[in-house]
C-alpha cells in the first residue's frame, strides 16, 4: 500500500552505534577464537625454532623424534613442495631454513604428533648441528660499505632519498638532534593460532586462520605447498587482535604442510614466547631531524636521516621506510627537505607492519623537534605549530598536494580551548607517579602538559593495486553481505551492516562467513577498511538498489532516476509518494558483486617525488603527565585528542579506536619495548614486557571533527592508526615541560620509550640530552 | 580403565571425572581441552593478563595458575556458568566495551566479582580492582563505563 505522509527512519544506519554483532557471544565466552577450534583426530603442530642468532645449518636429524610413539610428521625445508620462501613484498624468508639461519627463533623444522606435549618432546628430539656465524646486529654497520652480507639480497632493503625545492636553505634558527624509538610489540591477546583440514585426496586444504589479510595468506601458502589457489581455502577464525602483527605469515604454511604431509587435520597455536618470535614488530630507529625556520618560526626546510633495523627478513619494511621518510614534515608546510632513509637487514628479529607503520617513528622526531623549535624561537608550541599547519592545497616533500580535508587547525585550536585537569596530588595516592607502591612522596610530583600532531596516509601506497570486493544478496526481504575483510575487533562488521542499512532502507542484515569464497578485501591494515570494505559494501548496496528501482519502476511505471530511498521508504522524488521497501522488495532476489578500488598512486622517483599516497588523516593529542624527577616516576593524568575523521558511521567504534590506540601509544612512550641481547629477547612474557594496564591508562577526552572528506566514498576516514601516532610524542612533551617546572633543566627525552634513568639524568643535567 | 590420576571436578555446578589429563596440568588447560569450556582464554600463561580468570569458591583467580588436581574439592565457576554476570555482559556489549573480545570473559569475571562485593564503585576503584586484567583493543574506557553502568542499575534496581 503507498502513502504519502510519515517519514520513516532506518534504525541502526550509518551514524548511529548499534552494538556489535559477535558482541554477545564474545561477552558470553562462546565466541571461537582461532585457538578454541579443537576439531576431533586434529593432531598438534609444534615448530622447532634457531637458538642462534646467526649459523650455517650443517644437518638436521629427524630420525629420533619420528621414532617417538604418536609422532606423525617432521617436516623440513626438504619437503617444502613449492616455493621455498615467502614475503609480503619480497619473498626472501624461508618457510623453514634450510642452509642458514639468521635470527633467534627461526623456523627450522615442524612436528606434528597425537598431542601438544608428544609434539614438543618429537621438537626436542630433532639433532639440528650448526655451525656459529658472526652475527650483524648493529643496523649503522649493516649498511656500511665492505659490510659482510647476511643475504643473498644484501644487507640493504631500501635506501629512499627525498629531495625537495632547494635543500640548501638555511633558517634563522636550526635545531637538530637525534632520536631513538625502540622495538614495539603488538602484544594483541589472542596468540597465533590456526587449524588445516587436508582434502582426502591430499590436493587441497582448508585453513581456519586468526589473520588480517586471507587472499594474501592464500596467495602465499599456496605458492609454498606449489598448489593452485583455489586449492587452498581460508576462513577467518575468531581474531584476538592483531595490529599489524598477523599481516605477515606466520604459522600458516606450516600448518597447512603438516596437514597435507600427514593426511589428517593439524592445529597450532603459539604461546607467548613463542609469538614474541613468531611476528614482526615495530621498527627500532634511530632518526636525525635538522630543522630550519624564520626568526617567527616558518619552517624553510628539513634535512633528515631514518634508520631503521628490519632484522632478518624484510617483510614491509621497505614500505615501512616510505612511509616514514615521507612524513618527515609532519602535518606542517615546509617548501625544502632532504631526507636520507634506509632500511636494513641485521640478524635482531624481522619487523614489519604494526599500527603507525613508519609514521609513529618519524612523528616522535619531528614532534619533538617541533617543540625545541618552539622553545628557540620563544613561540609556545601551539603558536609556533599554527603558524606551519598544513591545510588542503598545501605540498608534501614528495611533490604530492595534500587533497584530503586537512583540519590540522582545527585540531590545535580544538585541544587550546579545553580546560586542564586538576590536580590529583593529596586524592588518590594510587594516582600518583608509582601508583599503588606509595613510591612517591606528592612535594616531589611535578606536572607537565605537552602536544603533538601527526599526518598520516590512508590506504596503500606506492602504485599498489588496492581494492575491495563485497557481494550483496537480496532475498526474502534480507540483505546478506559477504566479503573477506578481517574482523579483528576493529568493527567493520558492524558498520557493514550499518551501511547496509541506510544505503538500502532494510533492517535485516545477515553477515555471511568471512573467507576466500569472495573476492579480496585486502589487507585489515593502514586505516583502510572503513574506506575500501566500507566503500566496497556501500558501491555494492547501490548497485542493488539500482536494481530495486529499476523492478519498482517496471512494476508502477515511474521514472526509476527519480526514484531513492528515505529512512524504510522508497521515495519518488517527483511526486513525492512514499513505498515501504519491504513491500517493494517481496519475492525479488538480487545478487551482486562489486569491486572497489582508489585512485591510482605512483612509486616515488629516485629524488623521492611522486603522488605514493593516496590519502590523509590528521590528528592532535594534548597529555597532561605527573612526574616524579627523583625517581624518574609518570603517571598520565589525562590525554585529550581533537581527530579529523571524515565522518564518523559508529560514534562509539571511533571513540574505542581512539582510546585504545592512545593506550598503545602510551605504551611506546612509557613501557613498551623489546630487549634484544645478542638477537634473543630478554623479554618475550607479560612479565616483562608490559603493556598498559588499566590502572596506566588516564581519562581520554575525545574530539572528533566531522568534516566529511569529499574523496571518501561515504566522507569517513580510516581512525585506526591516528591515535596511537602522536599520543606517544605528546606524552614525552609532557614529561620535558614537568622536568622545566620540577628543575628548570631545559634538557629533553630523545627516545622511547623513556626509562627512569632518562627522566633524571634530563632533570638533574646528566647525558640525556 | 581408572587410572588413579583420574579426579573429579565441580564446575558450574556439575561433577565431572577428568580422565587423562597430565599431572601438572593448569585449571585453564583442563577446562578448555577437557571440558570444552573455551569461554577461558590463555594469553600470558602466568598470571598476568586475566583472561583466564574463573572463580574457585567464589575467589578470583588466575586458571593458568591454578593446579587442576587441586581444585578437586572446590567449586568452580566459568564465564559459561557464571549466571549473575548477565547484566555485566549486556553492559560489556552496549558500552563499547568488547572489541576483539578476547579478554572479554576474563574482565566480566573479575568485573562480576568486583561488583558483587561495591555497589558504588568510582572510576579509580575499577582501575585498582581490574588492573590484573590486561585488555590490548579498547583503552579500557568503555570497560570502566561498562561496570559503572551496572553498578548504577543495580542500585536503581534495589531501590
Amino acid at each position: 500500500m503507498s502513502q504519502t505522509i510519515t517519514r520513516s527512519e532506518i534504525r541502526h544506519g550509518i551514524g548511529s552505534s548499534p552494538t556489535r554483532p559477535d558482541g554477545a557471544a564474545k561477552a558470553a565466552g562462546e565466541y571461537a577464537f582461532s585457538s578454541d577450534l579443537f576439531p576431533d583426530e586434529a593432531l598438534f603442530g609444534v615448530t622447532l625454532r634457531s637458538p642462534h642468532q646467526h649459523a650455517r645449518i650443517i644437518s638436521i636429524d629427524t630420525s629420533k623424534a619420528l621414532a617417538i610413539a604418536g609422532v606423525f610428521a617432521v617436516v623440513t625445508a626438504d619437503d617444502v613442495p613449492g616455493k621455498a620462501t615467502y614475503g609480503l613484498i619480497a619473498s626472501d624468508q624461508p618457510v623453514f631454513a634450510s642452509d642458514v639461519v639468521r635470527y633467534i627463533g627461526e623456523p627450522v623444522a615442524a612436528v606434528a604428533a597425537i598431542d601438544e606435549e608428544t609434539s614438543r618432546r618429537a621438537c626436542a628430539a630433532i639433532v639440528v648441528v650448526y655451525e656459529p656465524l658472526e652475527p650483524l646486529v648493529d643496523a649503522e654497520l649493516a649498511c656500511q660499505e665492505g659490510a659482510a652480507s647476511i643475504h643473498p639480497d644484501g644487507n640493504i632493503i631500501r635506501h629512499q632519498h627525498v629531495l625537495h625545492g632547494d635543500p640548501t636553505v638555511k633558517g634563522d634558527v636550526v635545531v637538530e638532534h637525534e632520536y631513538v624509538i625502540g622495538m614495539q610489540d603488538q602484544a594483541f591477546l589472542g596468540l597465533e593460532a590456526a587449524v588445516a583440514f587436508p582434502d582426502e585426496d591430499g590436493g587441497g586444504v582448508d585453513c581456519h586462520v586468526a589473520t588480517q589479510w586471507l587472499h594474501e595468506d592464500r596467495a602465499q601458502v599456496a605458492a609454498c605447498l606449489g598448489l593452485a589457489e583455489e586449492s587452498v581455502r581460508l576462513t577467518l577464525g575468531g581474531v584476538g587482535g592483531a595490529f599489524g602483527g598477523r599481516e605477515d605469515i606466520s604459522l600458516q604454511v606450516h600448518v597447512c604442510l603438516l596437514a597435507l604431509t600427514c593426511g589428517k587435520p593439524v592445529r597450532m597455536h603459539y604461546d607467548r614466547v613463542e609469538s614474541f618470535l613468531g611476528h614482526v614488530h615495530r621498527h627500532p630507529a634511530k632518526i636525525w631531524m635538522r630543522h630550519h625556520a624564520t626568526s617567527d618560526g616558518r619552517l624553510v626546510n628539513i634535512e633528515a636521516r631514518f634508520l631503521f633495523d628490519g632484522g632478518a627478513y624484510a617483510s614491509t619494511s621497505s614500505a615501512v621506510l616510505v612511509n616514514a621518510v615521507t612524513h618527515t614534515q609532519g602535518p606542517y608546510q615546509c617548501p625544502n627537505a632532504v631526507v636520507e632513509g634506509i632500511v636494513v637487514r641485521t640478524n635482531n628479529l624481522p619487523c614489519g607492519a604494526m599500527r603507525g607503520f613508519g609514521v609513529v617513528q618519524a612523528c616522535f622526531a619531528h614532534e619533538q623537534q617541533m617543540d625545541r623549535l618552539a622553545e628557540k624561537c620563544g613561540l609556545s608550541p601551539l603558536e609556533l605549530r599554527r603558524r606551519n599547519a598544513m591545510h588542503t592545497g598545501d605540498t608534501l616533500v614528495t611533490g604530492q598536494v595534500v587533497e584530503s580535508v586537512a583540519p590540522v587547525t582545527e585540531c590545535i585550536d580544538n585541544l587550546a580551548a579545553l580546560p586542564m585537569p586538576g590536580s590529583t596530588v593529596g586524592t588518590h595516592s594510587y594516582l600518583l607517579p608509582g601508583g599503588a607502591g606509595n613510591t612517591t612522596r606528592s612535594d616531589n610530583v611535578h606536572r607537565g602538559v605537552g602536544w603533538a600532531f601527526a599526518i598520516k596516509n590512508l590506504m596503500y601506497s606506492e602504485g599498489f593495486d588496492d581494492f575491495s570486493s563485497a557481494r550483496c544478496r537480496l532475498e526474502d526481504g534480507r540483505i546478506t553481505l559477504k566479503f573477506a575483510t578481517a574482523e579483528v575487533g576493529q568493527g567493520f562488521i558492524t558498520i557493514a551492516a550499518q551501511i547496509a542499512r541506510t544505503v538500502l532502507g532494510i533492517e535485516a542484515v545477515d553477515l555471511d562467513t568471512i573467507d576466500t569464497n569472495v573476492g579480496s578485501a585486502g589487507s585489515t591494515s593502514a586505516s583502510r577498511q572503513t574506506w575500501m570494505s566500507g566503500g566496497a559494501v556501500d558501491a555494492v548496496c547501490r548497485v542493488v538498489r539500482e536494481r530495486i528501482f529499476e523492478h519498482h519502476a517496471a512494476a508502477s511505471g515511474c521514472n526509476p532516476l527519480a526514484l531513492a530511498v528515505e529512512g524504510t521508504d522508497l521515495v519518488d522524488t517527483t511526486t513525492s509518494e512514499r513505498t515501504p521497501i519491504e513491500e517493494v522488495v517481496r519475492g525479488l532476489t538480487i545478487d551482486e558483486e562489486v569491486v572497489y578500488r582508489h585512485r591510482a598512486t605512483v612509486h616515488l622517483d629516485e629524488r623521492g617525488q611522486g603522488n605514493c599516497h593516496t590519502a590523509f588523516a590528521f590528528v592532535g593529542h594534548r597529555a597532561v603527565v605527573d612526574v616524579d624527577v627523583e625517581l624518574g616516576l609518570v603517571r598520565v593524568v589525562e590525554i585529550a585528542t581533537a581527530q579529523d575523521v571524515g565522518r564518523a558511521l559508529n560514534p562509539l567504534s571511533v571513540t574505542g579506536q581512539i582510546e585504545g590506540g592512545i593506550a598503545q601509544g602510551l605504551g611506546l612512550a612509557l613501557m613498551e619495548e623489546i630487549i634484544q641481547e645478542d638477537g634473543r629477547i630478554k623479554n618475550p612474557s607479560f612479565t616483562d614486557y608490559l603493556i598498559p594496564t588499566i590502572a596506566d591508562m588516564p581519562p581520554v577526552v575525545a574530539h572528533l571533527i566531522e568534516i566529511p572528506d569529499p574523496q571518501a566514498p561515504l566522507g569517513a576516514k580510516g581512525v585506526g592508526e591516528p591515535p596511537t601516532i602522536s599520543s606517544t610524542p605528546a606524552i614525552i612533551a609532557a614529561i620535558n615541560d614537568a622536568i622545566v617546572n620540577a628543575t628548570g633543566s631545559t634538557q629533553k627525552i630523545h627516545r622511547v620509550p623513556v626509562r627512569p634513568l632518562d627522566i633524571v639524568e634530563a632533570a638533574y643535567g646528566g647525558t640525556a640530552d | 580403565m581408572n587410572d588413579d590420576r583420574d579426579f573429579m571436578l565441580t564446575v558450574n555446578g556439575t561433577t565431572v571425572e577428568i580422565r587423562g589429563a597430565a599431572p601438572g596440568a593448569s585449571l585453564l588447560s583442563v577446562l578448555r581441552e577437557h571440558l570444552g569450556l573455551t569461554g577461558a582464554k590463555g594469553a600470558c600463561e602466568e598470571g598476568e593478563c586475566g583472561s583466564c580468570s574463573v572463580l574457585v569458591d567464589d575467589s578470583l583467580v588466575c586458571s593458568c595458575l591454578v593446579l587442576a588436581a587441586s581444585a578437586v574439592h572446590a567449586h568452580v565457576t566459568t564465564i559459561e556458568g557464571l549466571t549473575q554476570s548477565r547484566d555485566v555482559q549486556a553492559a560489556f556489549v552496549e558500552c563499547g566495551a568488547v572489541q576483539c573480545g578476547f579478554c572479554t570473559p576474563g574482565l566480566i569475571v573479575a568485573a562480576t566479582d568486583f561488583l558483587a562485593q561495591t555497589s558504588d564503585p568510582d572510576p579509580d576503584d575499577i582501575r585498582e580492582a581490574l588492573a590484573g586484567n590486561l585488555c590490548r583493543c579498547t583503552g579500557y574506557g568503555r570497560i570502566i563505563e561498562a561496570v559503572v553502568s551496572v553498578a548504577r542499575e543495580r542500585r536503581g534496581a534495589a531501590t
